[in-house]
């Protein structure tokens, strides 16, 4: 089936199986390996990216559901003055460790701020609860949004 | 690679399905973890694949004429966000999975997988909920608790999909829900409670009593719930011991990788009390 969707602000055409995961064709058509596959069935949110602005699961997300979509990962979003203010941020704050997790806290955060520029701890909080982190405890990349949001004031 | 179909409407879908035996997908967040194979491989499917979660005609939640009407494809999301949505079935949705996943799961999909541990079920059995299910050549409106037969089957037809999940509009005044689960996020139930009554000068007038993950299907009696109604809080707390052995009677709970049958009623059981306590009067 031929699939189109606008992949990072670039309009794209495929011709594949529209069952494979998002996740594979993101890796292994376009190289985009900031999509990281952690436990492959849509609980650790490593593999997170946007699709018309709302954060999902490339993994559990068959690549014929976003035709016609806009996705955008990580590689995308790093283009961004929003990632560069979330960047700084959260190596102030210590939010990275190993950084496997980091790319779909980072989606997870544009998703979040993208809606309420200025969220309190507990919307912070429910915001990643679908990423694991096995580095941090969490308070970090608490830390790190609050330190964004406060920092990219008018940005979001 | 089987072949896949991405209808451009909801009857053309319908045509499809007239067709030939097809899975249909709509948030795939079950079908895509249940049909999974190693990194690089699409997930395997024994028969042809339909998409409907793009279609707009199943994708809304409205008012109508006393009814709540909601899309077979409307995810959890926009469940969460619409106005027509009722109260407890935002908090049973809240309560679902991730944000991720409610962005990409659908009440239909959550209809149709029928698991017992399906967490919009329990309300929508308490609320009297209807399904539409459409054919080509036919329209059937059933009750959900009709429409739901075993952990996993339903009696839609293979020409068959679900259309739309229709609430009767009413007031409730009391709407507790509660689950259970070893965390907060990405947590299977091991027990929901749903109780909701409607309080008319410090009487019951309306009560629904549901228990979701402790038996095949979701627990509902009506014989029970009209042994509540006409009574006032106060004689409702005298009750109690003798309501929770008739629902002990009835939910049916069992030992799995989640939990355990004596947790699993103990813990029914006790749900059950604080709703009843909490009823006005009490």
């Amino acid at each position: 089936m031929k699939i189109s969707f606008v992949l990072n602000g670039r309009d794209v055409l495929l011709d594949t199986d529209p069952l494979r995961r998002l996740l594979d064709v993101l890796r292994d058509e376009f190289n985009l390996t900031g999509v990281k596959e952690g436990c492959g069935e849509g609980e650790c949110g490593a593999c997170s990216v946007l699709v018309n602005d709302k954060i999902m699961y490339s993994c559990i997300l068959p690549v014929g559901s976003v035709d016609g979509s806009r996705v955008l990962t990580i590689e995308g979003y790093r283009e961004t003055e929003r990632y560069k203010v979330l960047q700084e941020a959260f190596t102030e704050a210590g939010s990275v460790q190993c950084g496997f997790c980091t790319p779909g806290f980072i989606m997870a955060a544009e998703a979040l701020l993208s809606e309420d520029a200025s969220p309190d701890e507990k919307s912070i909080r429910e915001a990643i609860s679908g990423n694991l982190c096995r580095c941090t405890g969490y308070s970090m990349i608490v830390d790190g949004i609050k330190i964004a949001s406060r920092k990219g004031r008018g940005l979001w | 690679m089987v072949r896949t179909y991405r209808p451009q409407s909801f009857q053309e879908a319908l045509e499809i399905k007239k067709g030939a035996p097809v899975i249909t997908i709509a948030g795939g967040t079950d079908l895509m973890v249940k049909r999974r194979r190693s990194t690089g491989l699409s997930p395997y499917f024994e028969v042809p694949a339909m998409f409907i979660a793009h279609l707009g005609e199943i994708k809304g939640v409205r008012f109508d004429g006393g009814n709540i009407r909601i899309g077979a494809a409307c995810s959890f999301a926009v469940l969460l966000q619409n106005e027509a949505t009722p109260p407890i079935l935002k908090t049973a949705v809240s309560r679902i999975a991730s944000p991720a996943v409610r962005n990409m799961g659908t009440i239909g999909g959550n209809i149709c997988n029928a698991s017992p541990a399906g967490d919009t079920l329990p309300v929508l059995y308490a609320r009297d909920a209807s399904v539409v299910l459409k054919s080509i050549d036919q329209e059937r409106i059933l009750k959900i608790s009709e429409f739901i037969t075993a952990p996993g089957e339903t009696v839609l037809r293979e020409d068959e999909l679900l259309k739309e999940i229709v609430i009767p509009e009413k007031p409730f005044d009391v709407n507790f829900y509660r689950k259970v689960g070893t965390g907060m996020t990405n947590t299977i139930s091991k027990i929901t409670f749903t109780g909701i009554a409607e309080i008319l000068n410090g009487m019951v007038k309306d009560i629904r009593i549901t228990f979701g993950a402790v038996a095949p299907t979701v627990v509902r009696s009506r014989v029970n719930e009209e042994r509540l109604i006409g009574h006032s809080g106060k004689e409702i707390e005298k009750m109690i011991p003798e309501i929770s052995s008739l629902y002990s009677a009835l939910i049916n709970p069992i030992d799995d990788q989640r939990s355990n049958a004596f947790y699993r009623r103990s813990v029914s059981l006790r749900l059950l009390g604080h709703f009843l306590r909490a009823l006005p009067g009490c």
